[in-house]
C-alpha cells in the first residue's frame, strides 16, 4: 500500500451513516474516517452510538441511510461474514471463539489447511505459530484457547481476523479486563499491526490507554460526532468534557440546598474498609449515612458496577472489612446483604433485574417474599395491594399488576425493580444507573423518588454516567478511574467541573 | 499436557486398572478369546455410541439408537425372509432409511427448535413402533449371504474369534476417529459443543452440521442394527431395548462432556467396554449377582463425573487450591 | 382458512381466566385443544365412550380406564413439572418406582410372613417407602444443586444403578405379595371409583396448595426463568432444587406402589419401565418448556390424559396394537411442531405467501 494511495482515499469512510430503533435515533449523520495504518478511537458514553456505528460497518445492522465506502469504493457490508470477506474484522470483548478447541484450530476453523481430503493439523499448527510468532507472541498453539489469558485470546482473535485478509480491524474494548502487562503485550501487536498497514478502530473507556496508543479520537454522543480530533492535541479534561456533553466553565456550579443540612446529624450505616478484589477492583474504603446519597462517578468501565457488586456480595471480596451500624458483618452473598438490609437495582436490568415472564405483582413482590421465606406467604390479596401500592407511588404505567414484565417499557421495569427493594424495606439502597435507557419524563421521576427514599432516611448509593444528576443529589461524590477510587469529594467540592477534572487528571 | 486430555486419561486409567483387576484374577483375561468376545458382544452398542458421540459433542442428545436397531433388525429380517430380496440391497435400503430419519430429526432440532431430548424421543417411539408395526414376531433369517458373513472370522492361536462384528467395530471407530479430528465436518462438530453462537459467527455452517450429526448417528444405529442381525441371524422388534441409555452412559464414562465440546471418540470405544468387562468378571466369577453390573456401572458413572467436576470446568486440576479464579491472572503458565 | 379461525377462536378463549393461568398462553391453548380432538375423535369411534356403567361395585368405562391408567404417569408428573419449571430434568424417576415397590413388597412379605415389629405393618411399609423415594430424590437433588452437576446427568446416574438396586433389594426376583394394604393402592375401589385415582388428586391438591399457596411456587417459577435476577433478589435456589427433587422422588414412590399393588408384585425391571420418558414427554405436551419457567401442574396432567386417551382410543377403534406407539410419536411431534414458534412462524409465511 503506497502512501500515495493512503492520501488519496481514507482506508475506511462512512459519510452521512444513519441508523434509528423504533423510536430512538441511535446514530445520526456520522462521518468518520479511518486511514491506513492509523489507531483511531472512538469514545463516548452509553448509548452514544459507538456500538451502533461498529454493527453498521460489519453489516450487522443494516443502514437507514448514508454511505461506507472501503479504500474509496461503496460497499454494502450484509452480515459480519460479509464484512470480513470485504475485509474487515471485529474482535469484541467477550471473545467469540471456541474455548474448548486448540489455539490453532481457532485461527482455522472453517479453512483449515487440507491434505488428501484430511484436515492437516500438522500445517495448521505451523502456520498458526507463523503467525503468532510474527507478533512475538510464542505460545503451545496446540493447547486449549482457554487455558490461556483473555489477552492471548484476544490476540488469537486478532491474528484471526487479519488472516482473513482483514484491512480495517475493530477492537471492542480489548483491554477492560486485562492487566498492566497484557494490556502491553496487546498494544505491542495493535503497533505492528499499524505497521502493516491496517487500520484500527479502537473502543475502549480507559482514557489513558487512548492517549497511549492511539492517533486520533472521535467523539460520540448521543449519537451524533460531538469531536475528531489529533490525540496529542486534545486535553483530556476537554476530552472528557465532550464525552459528558459539559462545558467546561469557571463559575462554580453550587448545589441544591439539601445537603446543607450538618453532616454530623447523619448516623453511619455502612463502613467499608479495603475492599478489593483482583483484576475487578483495587482496595477501597467507603462510608454510607443515613439519610444521605452517595453518588459514584467516572467514566464506564471505571470500576462503578465493581464497587456496587462487591458491597452486595455478588462477587466476594478478597480483602477487607465491612460494618452495618458498627457491627462488623460479613458480605458474601446477597442473601446476606439483604438481612443487613441492603438492596441492590442491578445495571443490567434484563439479566439481572427483572424475572421477564412473571408479572408486575410478582416482580415486585418478590424479594420481600424471599426475606420473609417459603411458607410465610403473602396473601394474592396482600400481593396485590402492596403490587398496587408501589404501582400509585412510582406511578408505574401497566394496565394492571398482572402484566408480564417484560412487556413494560425500559422506565416501567426500572420502577418495578424499584418497587421489588422498597417493600421490603431496605435501610441501604444502591442504585447502579437507575436512569439509564429511560425516557424523560420517567427520569425525573426517578430522582424526584431518589430524593425522597434519602429525605426519609434510607442510606443510598447511586451509580450513574450523568453528571449533572450526580451532581444534582449527591451528597458526597466518589470519583473512581480504572478500577480505583481516586478521591471523594464533598458540600461545595461538587461540580460537573471538579469531577471531570479528578476524571482526567492523572 | 491438553487439559481436554483428562477426562479421556481418567477413562483409559480406570479402565486399564479394572482390567488388571479382571486378568489378576481370572487369566482368561489375557487371551485373546475374552477380548474377541467383548469386541464381537458390545459392537452393537459401540457403533452407534460412536455416532451418539458425535451429537453430545455438538450439544445435543440421541436417545433413538437402540429402536433404529431393533427396526433394522426386524426390517432386514422381513424384506430377506418375506421379500426375498438380496441382503446386500436391504442393507443399502435401510442404511438410506437409517440415515434419513436422522436428517428428519436434525431438521426438527435445528429448523423447529423442539429439543434434541424430546425429537430423538419421539424418534424412539417412532423407530420402535415401526418395529412393532412390521412385526411382533422373532423372524429368523436363513440366506446363504448370512452364513458366508458367518465364515469372516479370523481364529487366533489360542481360540480367539476376531469376527465380522468385531472388525467392524473396529473400522467405525477408526473411521470415527478420523472424521472426527480431520475432517473440517468434525472440527465443526467441536466446535458447535463449544460455543454455538462463536461457531455461527466463525462460520460454521451450524444447520448443515446439525442435520449432519443426527444423520451419522442413525446412520450408525442402522449399522449397528445391521451387525447384530448378522450375529443373531434373526430380527426381533423387542431387542435392544434401553441400549440408547447404555450407549449415551457408554459416551459418558467415555470422557465426553454432555455439554458439549470435549470429548473423544476413542474414549467412547473404552467407555462401552467397561460394563463389558465388569460383565465378563462376574460371568466368570458366578458368586457375583447379575445386577451389581448396573449398580457398579452407576457408580462408575458417578466416579467420572465427579472427577471431571473435581478437575474443574476447564479441567483445571490446581483452580482446587487456588484462589476463586481471576481474570486477569488465568496467564498460562 | 384454518389461519383465520384458530387466532379467532384464541381471542374468543382467551378472553376466560382461570387463576394464574390464561388462556392466552398459547402453549395451553395446544394442549387443550389436542385433548379435546382426541376425545371427540374417541366419542366418534365409539359411541359408548362417554357412558359410565356401575358392575359390581366398579365404575366401568372408558373415561374410568382412562384417568386409572393414567394416574401413575399423572402423579410423576407434577414432581417431574416442578424439576423442570426449575431448568431440571428426573430421568431416575423409573428406577426409583421399581426401588420402592421392592422396597415395600419385600417388607409386607416379612409382614405375611409372621413377623410382629410394627415397622412390617402395612402403614410403615407404605411410609418406609415413601421415605426410600424421598431419599432418592434428596440425592438427586445434592448432586444437582449443591455440587452443580447437569440434572441430566445426575439423575442418569441413579437411573443406571436404580434397576440394578432394585434386583439386589429383591434378590433379584420378582416377589409376590398378598396383603390387601398395599395392594388396595393399585386397585382399591371407593364409591366406584379405583383408589389411584383419588390418590393422584390428593397429592395434586398437596403440592398445589404446597407450591401455589406458599411462596414455593414463585420461586421455582423464578429460579427457572432467571437464575442470576432471582439470586440477585436472595432467592436461595439451592434449597429450592433440592426441594423439587425431592418431590419428584416421593411422586415416583407413589407411582411405583399402585404399579405394584395392581400386579400384586414388585417387578424391578418392568415397574416404571419408560416411566420417566412419559412423565417428562407429558409435562413438555402440557405447556411447561424444557428450559424452566412457567408451569402449570394441570397442564401437565392433561398432557399424560393426551396419550392415555391416544392409547384407549387406539384401543377401542380396534387398530392393531402394534402401532400404538407409532400414533404416539405421531401425535406428540404433532403437538410439538404446533407449539413451537419456530414452526408457526414459518407456517404463517408459507401461507402468505401462497395469497
Amino acid at each position: 500500500m503506497s502512501i500515495n494511495e493512503q492520501t488519496q482515499f481514507p482506508l475506511l469512510e462512512t459519510q452521512g451513516l444513519t441508523k434509528s430503533f423504533i423510536a430512538t435515533l441511535a446514530l445520526s449523520e456520522v462521518d468518520f474516517t479511518l486511514h491506513a495504518g492509523e489507531v483511531h478511537a472512538l469514545l463516548g458514553e452509553n448509548g452514544a452510538g459507538k456500538s451502533t456505528l461498529i454493527k453498521l460497518i460489519t453489516g450487522v445492522h443494516p443502514k437507514d441511510a448514508g454511505t461506507i465506502l472501503l479504500e474509496g469504493k461503496v460497499i454494502e457490508p450484509r452480515s459480519p461474514g460479509h464484512a470480513q470477506e470485504l475485509g474487515i474484522s471485529a474482535v469484541y470483548q467477550e471473545i467469540n471463539l471456541i474455548p474448548t478447541l486448540s489455539v490453532a484450530e481457532n485461527i482455522f476453523l472453517g479453512r483449515q489447511p487440507m491434505r488428501f481430503g484430511l484436515v492437516n493439523m500438522r500445517s495448521a499448527n505451523r502456520r498458526a505459530r507463523e503467525l503468532l510468532e510474527t507478533f512475538h507472541i510464542d505460545i503451545d498453539v496446540t493447547r486449549d484457547l482457554s487455558s490461556y489469558s483473555i489477552a492471548i485470546q484476544q490476540i488469537v482473535a486478532i491474528v484471526r481476523g487479519v488472516d482473513l485478509s482483514a484491512k480495517v480491524l475493530i477492537l471492542d474494548e480489548p483491554t477492560s479486563s486485562l492487566d498492566r502487562h497484557e494490556v502491553e503485550t496487546l498494544f505491542s501487536v495493535i503497533r505492528s499491526l499499524k505497521k502493516r498497514g491496517i487500520g484500527i478502530l479502537l473502543i475502549t473507556h480507559f482514557i489513558d490507554q487512548v492517549y497511549e496508543i492511539s492517533d486520533r479520537i472521535t467523539v460520540l454522543r448521543n449519537g451524533l460526532k460531538v469531536g475528531e480530533h489529533q490525540t496529542q492535541e486534545l486535553p483530556k479534561v476537554k476530552l472528557v468534557s465532550e464525552m459528558l456533553g459539559k462545558e467546561l466553565t469557571d463559575e462554580l456550579m453550587v448545589q441544591n440546598g439539601q445537603q446543607t443540612n450538618g453532616e454530623s446529624e447523619h448516623e453511619t450505616f455502612l463502613q467499608v474498609r479495603g475492599f478489593a478484589r483482583r483484576g475487578m477492583m483495587e482496595p477501597f474504603d467507603v462510608v454510607v449515612k443515613k439519610g444521605e446519597i452517595v453518588g459514584l462517578a467516572g467514566l464506564l468501565g471505571s470500576g462503578r458496577t465493581e464497587t456496587a457488586h462487591l458491597i452486595f456480595g455478588i462477587e466476594k471480596s478478597e480483602t477487607g472489612e465491612a460494618y452495618v451500624k458498627g457491627q462488623k458483618v460479613n458480605l458474601t452473598s446477597p442473601q446476606k446483604a439483604i438481612r443487613h438490609g441492603f438492596g441492590l437495582c442491578p445495571e443490567d436490568r434484563k439479566a439481572e433485574g427483572i424475572i421477564d415472564d412473571l408479572t408486575v405483582r410478582e416482580n415486585i413482590i418478590l424479594a420481600l417474599q424471599a426475606k420473609m421465606g417459603w411458607f410465610n406467604h403473602l396473601s394474592r390479596k396482600r400481593q396485590e395491594q402492596l403490587a398496587q401500592e408501589m404501582i400509585d407511588a412510582l406511578r408505574i404505567v401497566t394496565p394492571d399488576t398482572e402484566k408480564p414484565v417484560k412487556e413494560l417499557s425500559g422506565g416501567n421495569q426500572q420502577k418495578v425493580i424499584l418497587a421489588r427493594w422498597l417493600i421490603s424495606n431496605p435501610e441501604f439502597l444502591i442504585l447502579d444507573e437507575p436512569t439509564r435507557g429511560i425516557d424523560v419524563g420517567a427520569h425525573v421521576e426517578i430522582i424526584n423518588i431518589i430524593k425522597r427514599l434519602a429525605k426519609e432516611g434510607k442510606a443510598m448509593m447511586v451509580i450513574s454516567s450523568e453528571l449533572a444528576e450526580v451532581v444534582d443529589y449527591s451528597d458526597r461524590v466518589v470519583v473512581l478511574r480504572d478500577r480505583k477510587k481516586i478521591t471523594e469529594l464533598e458540600g461545595d467540592q461538587i461540580s460537573e467541573n471538579t469531577i471531570m477534572q479528578t476524571i482526567a487528571e492523572r | 499436557m491438553k487439559s481436554r486430555v483428562f477426562p479421556l486419561l481418567i477413562t483409559f486409567v480406570v479402565f486399564v486398572l479394572l482390567y488388571l483387576f479382571c486378568l489378576s484374577r481370572f487369566d482368561s483375561f489375557g487371551t485373546t478369546k475374552v477380548i474377541c468376545n467383548l469386541l464381537r458382544n458390545y459392537a452393537y452398542l459401540g457403533i452407534p455410541a460412536i455416532g451418539v458421540t458425535f451429537v453430545i459433542l455438538s450439544g445435543g442428545i440421541d436417545l433413538s439408537s437402540g429402536s433404529i436397531i431393533a427396526f433394522t433388525g426386524v426390517f432386514c429380517a422381513l424384506m430377506i425372509e418375506r421379500n426375498g430380496m438380496h441382503p446386500l440391497v436391504v442393507f443399502a435400503l435401510i442404511l438410506s432409511i437409517g440415515t434419513a430419519f436422522g436428517m428428519m430429526m436434525g431438521v426438527f432440532i435445528h429448523y423447529f427448535k423442539i429439543p434434541a431430548f424430546i425429537v430423538t424421543l419421539s424418534g424412539m417411539f417412532l423407530a420402535r413402533g415401526g418395529a412393532y408395526v412390521l412385526t411382533t414376531d422373532s423372524i429368523s433369517i436363513r440366506h446363504p449371504f448370512y452364513d458366508e458373513v458367518s465364515k469372516i472370522v479370523y481364529i487366533f492361536p489360542d481360540g480367539g474369534r476376531f469376527t465380522f462384528a468385531a472388525g467392524a467395530f473396529l473400522a467405525v471407530l477408526v473411521l470415527g476417529i478420523f472424521l472426527a479430528h480431520f475432517t473440517r465436518f468434525g472440527r465443526n462438530v467441536y466446535a458447535m459443543g463449544g460455543n454455538e453462537t462463536g461457531a455461527l459467527l466463525l462460520g460454521v455452517p451450524v444447520g448443515r452440521t446439525t442435520i449432519g450429526i443426527y444423520a451419522l448417528s442413525s446412520f450408525l444405529a442402522t449399522f449397528a442394527g445391521i451387525i447384530l442381525s448378522l450375529s443373531k441371524h434373526s430380527g426381533d422388534s423387542t431387542i435392544a431395548m434401553g441400549a440408547e441409555m447404555d450407549v449415551i452412559t457408554g459416551v459418558v464414562i467415555g470422557g465426553t462432556l454432555l455439554t458439549g465440546g470435549v470429548g473423544y471418540v476413542i474414549g467412547t470405544f473404552i467407555g462401552t467396554l467397561v460394563p463389558g468387562v465388569i460383565h465378563t468378571y462376574l460371568t466368570l466369577d458366578g458368586s457375583l449377582t447379575p445386577w451389581w453390573i448396573k449398580i457398579i456401572v452407576g457408580t462408575l458413572l458417578l466416579v467420572f463425573i465427579g472427577l471431571q467436576k473435581l478437575l474443574g470446568s476447564q479441567f483445571d486440576f490446581f483452580k482446587l487450591f487456588r484462589r476463586p479464579p481471576l481474570r486477569a491472572e488465568q496467564q498460562a503458565q | 382458512m384454518l389461519e383465520q379461525l384458530i387466532p379467532n377462536l384464541k381471542n374468543q378463549i382467551g378472553k376466560l381466566k382461570i387463576g394464574n393461568f390464561t388462556w392466552q398462553n398459547s402453549r395451553a391453548f395446544w394442549t387443550v385443544l389436542a385433548l379435546f380432538i382426541i376425545i371427540v375423535a374417541n366419542r366418534l369411534i365409539s359411541p359408548n365412550f362417554f357412558s359410565i356403567q356401575m358392575v359390581e361395585g366398579r365404575l366401568i368405562g372408558s373415561l374410568i380406564n382412562i384417568l386409572d391408567g393414567a394416574a401413575p404417569i399423572m402423579l410423576l408428573s407434577i414432581g417431574m413439572t416442578l424439576v423442570i419449571a426449575t431448568k431440571g430434568v428426573d430421568l431416575s424417576v423409573g428406577a426409583v418406582m421399581a426401588i420402592c415397590a421392592a422396597v415395600a413388597v419385600m417388607l409386607i412379605n416379612q409382614y405375611e410372613s409372621g413377623a410382629t415389629d410394627f415397622y412390617y405393618t402395612p402403614p410403615f411399609v407404605i411410609l418406609i417407602a415413601l421415605g426410600t423415594g424421598a431419599l432418592c430424590g434428596l440425592w438427586n437433588g445434592i448432586l444437582v444443586a449443591f455440587f452443580d452437576i447437569q440434572p441430566i446427568v445426575a439423575t442418569m446416574i441413579l437411573m443406571t444403578s436404580g434397576r440394578g438396586i432394585a434386583q439386589m433389594i429383591t434378590n433379584g426376583q420378582s416377589p409376590t405379595f398378598t396383603d390387601d394394604t398395599l395392594a388396595f393402592i393399585g386397585r382399591g375401589v371407593i364409591f366406584g371409583v379405583p383408589f389411584p385415582i383419588y390418590l393422584y388428586l390428593a397429592v395434586f391438591l398437596l403440592v398445589y396448595l404446597l407450591v401455589r399457596r406458599t411462596a414455593i411456587g414463585l420461586m421455582i417459577e423464578s429460579v427457572g426463568i432467571n437464575a442470576r435476577a432471582s439470586y440477585y433478589a436472595g432467592i436461595n435456589a439451592s434449597l429450592i432444587k433440592v426441594l423439587v427433587y425431592v418431590l419428584s422422588g416421593v411422586c415416583a414412590a407413589l407411582a411405583g406402589l399402585i404399579i405394584a399393588g395392581e400386579v400384586k408384585s414388585a417387578d424391578p425391571h418392568k415397574n416404571g419401565e419408560w416411566a420417566e420418558l412419559d412423565a417428562i414427554l407429558a409435562v413438555v405436551i402440557g405447556g411447561t418448556s424444557l428450559s424452566g419457567g412457567r408451569f402449570s401442574l394441570g397442564l401437565s396432567a392433561l398432557g399424560v390424559l393426551i396419550v392415555q386417551s391416544l392409547l384407549t382410543g387406539l384401543y377401542i377403534s380396534k387398530l392393531h396394537p402394534t402401532a400404538n406407539l407409532v400414533v404416539k410419536a405421531i401425535v406428540v411431534l404433532v403437538v410439538l411442531l404446533f407449539q413451537s414458534d419456530e414452526f408457526r412462524r414459518r407456517i404463517r409465511q408459507l401461507v402468505r405467501r401462497r395469497a
